[in-house]
């Protein structure tokens, strides 16, 4: 595991993180979902012991609560960087030069799509579709949603992510 | 006297720098200003973004594309009077974009402030709810079979064959459920009216829930979609407050309770039975059908399963009646249609529009053309899995069955345009390459058949047995079309095909390495450059990261 960021959020551990989104949801129709977003928003990511610890609370089978976690995009099986940059590959944006941008990303991080930087600062994925489409191309950064991107409003955003501090690039984009 | 400046809140408009222009422009005016600042949704007149419009004696007139820099000099040049300015565009209602539409869904959208109940009322919100509620549920059934409405989200399944079947289907618990799962690429009117008048929805809801006998409603939205989220959270929790959901609706023997719920990055989830088993908080795998959702649908209840457009289309209805909405359109293809420019174009945005207009019309009329001036070479209507047609096929009217007919679809409104730098066998590519990454895995024809689809695109391009393989993929997307269990698979072959029929010349080039998925083309490239380099040094031509 590379990366600066911790095993869990500032002050809560895994049990309480799940303790407080079984608490959250309990009486929701079908909680496993919700439950395990609520876990990773205040994690950053999906440990394992989350898996087993939320299994037993809502009285499901660990396979069960896997087969969720693996199946949605979202949920992570590693902490996230400080910041992440996601770019629209979408088609609307593949028309207006996302596969270039792609490249452009992946050379001002120096990582490819899906990679972390060696010092845990960003990660860089791809998202199909972020509903910008009539200003593309886009990118998401930190979950904040920015269009017309060039390579020099990249770095802009970039920039902009970096003196923010600490990045909201964490979660379900939520 | 207050003048009130409008700025969006939408995230189009913010993507593109709206909140610092909203924010210069409190600092420009200062605090002791007579100034109201209303954040409102967009007009989706998205080239303009960001758009400032100020409330004048003559309407709202706007002024854009607004940047940060431009804002002081606007404020001297008298935008409290609405004054002339190089981005004064005029009064916006009288634009022709604007004057051009027949806005019945989104008519508040870009209007009002997206909160305020009060708006809504001024604008004509809950006109519709109080005449349902005054009606029965069987006659509301009746003004929505009459309206002709058929689902927005791309099936176009008749509505009121689905009211009518949960209307009568006998159970102590139904539901209505909202989808806002859009992800086909080139969609963006569902996130723009969630963001721009989120009570109409939760009034169509109500309508809904009231006419089938639901107590329970769902919205199931994207994550990709965070700023709707937040306004819609907002929005349910006023209109809990102000007796519009929870008990007696309206003082009416109507309760319906509303819960948001969000998706976690799954495409297929859009698909309305992968849909319910993430409601269920299980893997968005799709269901068999039959049984149809409206008879055993969420937790097994009947339930009313409609796209955001649909139920956001019924407050109108319920205000006008059917008849009145049935006015609009042509054909089988009644009322408005919420079409969606975007893409490579130059004035891309939101057309609400009677059925019937032309793919050309929209594109070249609204659209005017690419962004970049470059001819236009293909149009992807419908999303993903929606055809691509050639800039010659584009006298089609945007009717269901006249695309249906022509081999594409309507689907959710969509228009995605391309130049001719376009590559259609790497586009062909991708609808595979998608559908491979976003099967849900139940079916073994998408499932498998997506990535086998992959390496056979690939060998016609590297023009290993061109002509065999150009069966094999023909066969192969026959297999998927016949065998899959839901649209994503089956409708998958629609891009690959219609890129193959009208632009076969792309899949005979000479044999060229197999494009790569997005990212790095090879993995000497990638580690000569691990340090950031300055900007617009690694700027490309359009097509060579492509071929």
């Amino acid at each position: 595991m590379t990366g600066v960021a911790p095993a869990a959020g500032p002050g809560l551990g895994v049990l309480e993180a799940v303790d407080l989104a079984v608490a959250a949801h309990r009486d929701d129709e079908g909680p496993l979902l919700e439950v395990l977003l609520s876990v990773q928003a205040e994690l950053g990511w999906v440990p394992p012991e989350a898996t087993r610890l939320v299994a037993e609370r809502l009285n499901l089978s660990r396979a069960d609560v896997h087969g969720v976690v693996t199946f949605y995009a979202d949920f992570r099986d590693s902490p996230p960087a400080v910041h992440r940059l996601r770019v629209c590959c979408a088609e609307a944006c593949q028309a207006r030069g996302s596969r270039d941008l792609v490249h452009v990303a992946e050379r001002r991080l120096g990582v490819g799509l899906g990679e972390q930087t060696p010092d845990g600062r960003w990660e860089l994925d791809k998202v199909f579709c972020l509903g910008n489409c009539a200003l593309g191309p886009s990118i998401e950064v930190d979950g904040a949603t920015r269009g017309r991107i060039t390579a020099a409003s990249l770095d802009t955003a970039i920039a902009r992510a970096e003196s923010a501090g600490t990045g909201a690039g964490t979660g379900a984009g939520t | 006297m207050t003048v009130t400046l409008f700025v969006p809140r939408d995230t189009s408009a913010r993507s593109v720098g709206a909140d610092d222009v909203a924010e210069r422009l409190a600092a420009c005016l200062g605090p002791d200003a007579d100034v109201r600042l209303v954040r409102t949704g967009s007009r989706g007149m998205l080239w303009l973004e960001p758009l400032v419009e100020v409330a004048t004696p003559d309407g709202r007139v706007g002024y854009g594309p607004v940047t940060v820099d431009d804002v002081d000099g606007l404020v001297d040049a008298g935008l409290l009077e609405g004054d002339d300015h190089p981005l004064r565009l005029g009064p916006v209602e009288d634009l022709p974009w604007m004057r051009g539409q027949q806005r019945l869904t989104f008519a508040r959208v870009g209007v009002v402030d997206p909160l305020s109940l009060e708006d809504y009322r001024t604008h004509g919100g809950l006109v519709g709810l109080r005449r349902a509620l005054a009606m029965t549920p069987s006659d509301v059934v009746g003004e929505v079979e009459e309206s002709g409405l058929r689902g927005r989200g791309g099936a176009g399944f008749p509505a009121g064959i689905k009211w009518r079947t949960v209307h009568d289907a006998t159970s102590a618990t139904k539901y209505v459920v909202c989808n806002a799962d859009e992800g086909d690429s080139g969609t963006f009117a569902d996130r723009m009216l969630m963001e721009g008048d989120p009570f109409t929805l939760i009034e169509g809801m109500l309508v809904a829930a009231h006419a089938v006998g639901a107590t329970q409603g769902y919205i199931y939205l994207r994550s990709e979609y965070p700023a709707a989220a937040e306004t819609l959270r907002t929005a349910i929790d006023i209109a809990y407050v102000n007796g519009l959901l929870g008990e007696s609706v309206l003082g009416s023997d109507l309760r319906f309770d509303l819960h948001l719920r969000m998706g976690a990055g799954a495409y297929i989830c859009g698909e309305e039975t992968s849909m319910l088993n993430s409601l269920e908080g299980r893997r968005g795998e799709i269901r068999a059908k039959p049984p149809i959702p409206a008879l055993v649908g969420l937790f097994g209840r009947p339930t009313l399963v409609h796209n955001l457009l649909t139920l956001a289309s019924i407050p109108m209805i319920a205000v006008d009646g059917g008849h009145a909405y049935a006015e609009h359109g042509v054909g089988r293809s009644r009322g408005t249609q919420v079409f969606q420019l975007a893409g490579n174009l130059a004035r891309g945005g939101i057309v609400e529009t009677a059925f019937g207009i032309t793919l050309r019309e929209l594109v070249e009329e609204w659209g005017g053309g690419t962004a970049n001036g470059r001819p236009v070479r293909a149009v992807q209507v419908g999303g993903p899995l929606g055809a691509y047609l050639p800039a010659d096929g584009l006298d089609l009217p945007m009717d269901y069955e006249a695309f249906a007919e022509a081999g594409a679809m309507v689907g959710h409104g969509g228009v995605v345009v391309f130049d001719d730098t376009v590559d259609m066998a790497v586009q062909a590519r991708f609808a595979m390459e998608f559908c491979a990454e976003e099967s849900c895995g139940k079916c073994t024809p998408c499932r498998i058949g997506s990535r086998r689809g992959v390496e056979v695109i690939d060998r016609i391009i590297a023009d290993q047995d061109r002509d065999l393989n150009l069966v094999v993929l023909d066969d192969l997307c026959e297999v998927m079309v016949d065998g899959s269990l839901c649209a994503m698979g089956g409708l998958t072959p629609m891009p690959v095909r219609s890129a193959i029929r009208h632009f076969s010349e792309d899949f005979r080039r000479p044999g060229t390495t197999p494009a790569p998925a997005f990212g790095r083309a090879d993995e000497s490239d990638r580690h000569a450059d691990r340090h950031p380099a300055p900007a617009g040094a690694m700027t490309r031509s359009a097509t060579e990261g492509t071929q």
